[in-house]
């Protein structure tokens, strides 16, 4: 199977005005979502979460840990969603996906030699069968953010194509690493190239690198999916990740989900939050919100 | 033409930074004659929610200094309140004291937050204990600050009642939310712009102006604060109990004239420590009994 798309038909790339973002930006950030409202936005962003552990000292007791809180979010709190899955190593999927796999969770796992991306090309289809083959849903790859910031985009380009043809059913999420593409013209120019190179997801960051999911970067990709669908009708979904890390930041992202993209885009399965500490931050709101007391963390799982 | 005065806005103090009310909100304070004498912050639920926040941020690091290093922090700020007498005495004047009362009060605070400064590495050897038990451990019982502490302080004092409930619990490690004085507020947040030039990190201690009214219940119903400490004149005494009950709160109520010389004492750092018992297993040796 070879990409729908071939590289010199990504269109050019319209260069992207900064202010005029920061501005938007700005206004999805004075929306006030209350009561119910608020309720229903915190359920939502609960079941779009990707837990995730990326952390050279994971343990499979760890990642246990980890999976078990993924299907119970707050055992005191009857009626919670599960999260959208777990996101793991290729080393820790087998163990996840026979943990989550009964409760319709999906495993994540990242690949092509996350976070750096620095290997030759067989490595990264080695890294991802791997992955694929103990059973992986999702597939989150790196771009080689050196080439891209070099100039070789059709090296990008080719590179996403052939792990995308890898990754079979998997779902295919490219992460740019926005924090290291330094402008937002290139934010804007890596994204069209995932898009049309055959991503189904576009996630801004590794959650290694600062600055991660800004409310601007991901405007910035969100516009991206949008001409992508005005063009072909295609969706494509998107995970910001990385610094997401309170539930009013998490509403203000899914205002702007629904105002650029639309309601359709409202579902975990073309919106998700990379993140592993924002699920108790919510779980905090919706008790606050409930009980009109305000939490503490002493009273929620560490992770 | 007469020079208009430049009257100072009295400002919220959260987190080593001097914000206005989350609520935009202000009121007039009244003297005995009615004139208003200054414009203070109205402080909302919001304000308290940050405000523990930031304790809760400031609340570790705080508690890991050095107990000596702690006694130093205090007595500087005895240094920094002694090198603002003036204003102090001014302000107190403001809201009804007269000038040898204004005196005797600043004077007082002065002394209190000295004699606290005194306690910080020194409480713990004094208080603290080694048990008797009949098993072959060394048993031994020491003090640890409780966490986060609300103050609601003393409503007819400006100054030496909030530096009477405050220095203890800050002595101890514990970092505060303190709801001033509603009728005598100005000398609150006089004190935080002192807290905020000594050496008290940022967070430690976070001063709130407002009603009583409205401020009780969301600190005393906080999960994240663990103890309260309260003017035995506040009328919210039992709710603000009934409020704890959730997540164990303790809450100490102080009907005290701080203005005497004995209302201070190790007791009122004790009040805000929780005791820690460990058991070491030790060797028995040569069959001695031992009293430990």
């Amino acid at each position: 199977m070879t990409a729908k798309y071939r590289f010199n038909e990504v269109p050019p790339s319209p260069s992207i005005d900064k202010v005029g973002v920061e501005e938007r930006v700005k206004r999805f950030q004075s929306r006030s979502i209350k009561t119910t409202a608020k309720m229903q936005g915190l359920k939502m962003v609960l079941s779009m979460i990707d837990l995730t552990t990326l952390e050279g000292k994971d343990t499979e007791g760890k990642v246990r840990q980890m999976c078990f809180k993924a299907a119970h979010l707050h055992n005191g709190h009857p009626g919670l969603p599960v999260v959208a899955a777990v996101c793991v190593y290729p080393s820790m999927v087998g163990l996840a996906k026979s943990i989550v796999g009964k409760y319709g969770i999906k495993v994540a796992s990242v690949s092509t030699a996350f976070p750096s991306g620095q290997a030759p090309l067989d490595v990264k289809i080695a890294d991802t069968k791997y992955a694929v083959e103990h059973g992986a849903d999702e597939i989150d790859m790196v771009i080689s953010r050196g080439k891209f910031l070099a100039g070789e985009h059709t090296f990008v380009f080719d590179e996403i194509a052939a792990i995308k043809e890898v990754c079979g059913s998997a779902r295919l999420k490219v992460i740019l690493e926005t924090g290291e593409l330094a402008t937002l013209d290139n934010v804007r120019r890596a994204s069209d190239i995932a898009i049309y190179a055959g991503a189904d997801f576009i996630k801004t960051s590794t959650g290694k690198i600062q600055p991660a999911a800004t409310l601007q970067v991901t405007y910035t990709m969100l516009q991206a999916i949008r001409d992508f669908y005005d063009e072909t009708g295609k969706m494509v979904g998107m995970k910001p990740a990385g610094g997401i890390s309170n539930a009013k930041l998490a509403l203000h992202n899914l205002v702007m989900v629904k105002e650029v993209l639309g309601e359709e885009w409202l579902t975990n399965k073309w919106f998700r939050f990379g993140a592993s500490s924002l699920a108790n931050d919510v779980l905090m709101q919706i008790l606050k919100t409930e009980s009109g007391i305000y939490q503490s963390a002493d009273y929620f799982t560490l992770d | 033409m007469k020079r208009v005065e430049v009257l100072k806005t009295y400002k919220i103090y959260i987190g080593g930074k001097f914000p206005r009310t989350e609520s935009g909100r202000f009121y007039k304070v009244l003297n005995k004659a009615e004139k208003p004498i200054a414009n203070v912050c109205l402080s909302s639920r919001k304000d308290v929610r940050n405000a523990v926040q930031a304790a809760r941020k400031a609340q570790g690091s705080w508690q890991e200094r050095a107990a000596f290093n702690r006694g130093q922090v205090l007595y500087r700020i005895a240094e920094m309140l002694e090198g603002r007498r003036a204003q102090f005495v001014e302000e107190l004047m403001l809201e009804d004291y007269t000038k040898k009362e204004a005196q005797t009060e600043v004077d007082n605070s002065i002394d209190r937050i000295v004699y606290y400064a005194g306690w910080c590495d020194k409480f713990n050897q004094v208080a603290s204990s080694v048990n008797p038990v009949s098993s072959s451990h060394f048993n031994f019982s020491s003090y640890e600050p409780m966490g986060v502490i609300g103050i609601m302080a003393v409503k007819s004092s400006g100054l030496l009642g909030l530096v009477s409930m405050l220095m203890p619990v800050i002595a101890g490690g514990n970092s505060c939310v303190i709801i001033a004085s509603e009728d005598k507020p100005l000398c609150a947040v006089t004190l935080a712009e002192v807290l905020n030039s000594s050496d008290v990190p940022g967070g430690v201690v976070n001063i709130l102006t407002g009603h009583m009214d409205e401020l009780w219940s969301p600190l005393s119903s906080h999960m994240d604060v663990n103890g309260i400490s309260t003017d035995g004149r506040n009328k919210y005494i039992t709710k603000v109990q009934l409020a704890s009950v959730d997540n164990l709160k303790r809450v100490r109520v102080y009907s005290n004239d701080f203005s005497l010389m004995q209302e201070q004492g190790i007791q009122f750092i004790t009040d805000f420590q929780e005791l820690k018992t460990t058991w070491h297993p030790i060797e028995k040796i040569g069959g001695a009994s031992n009293s430990y």
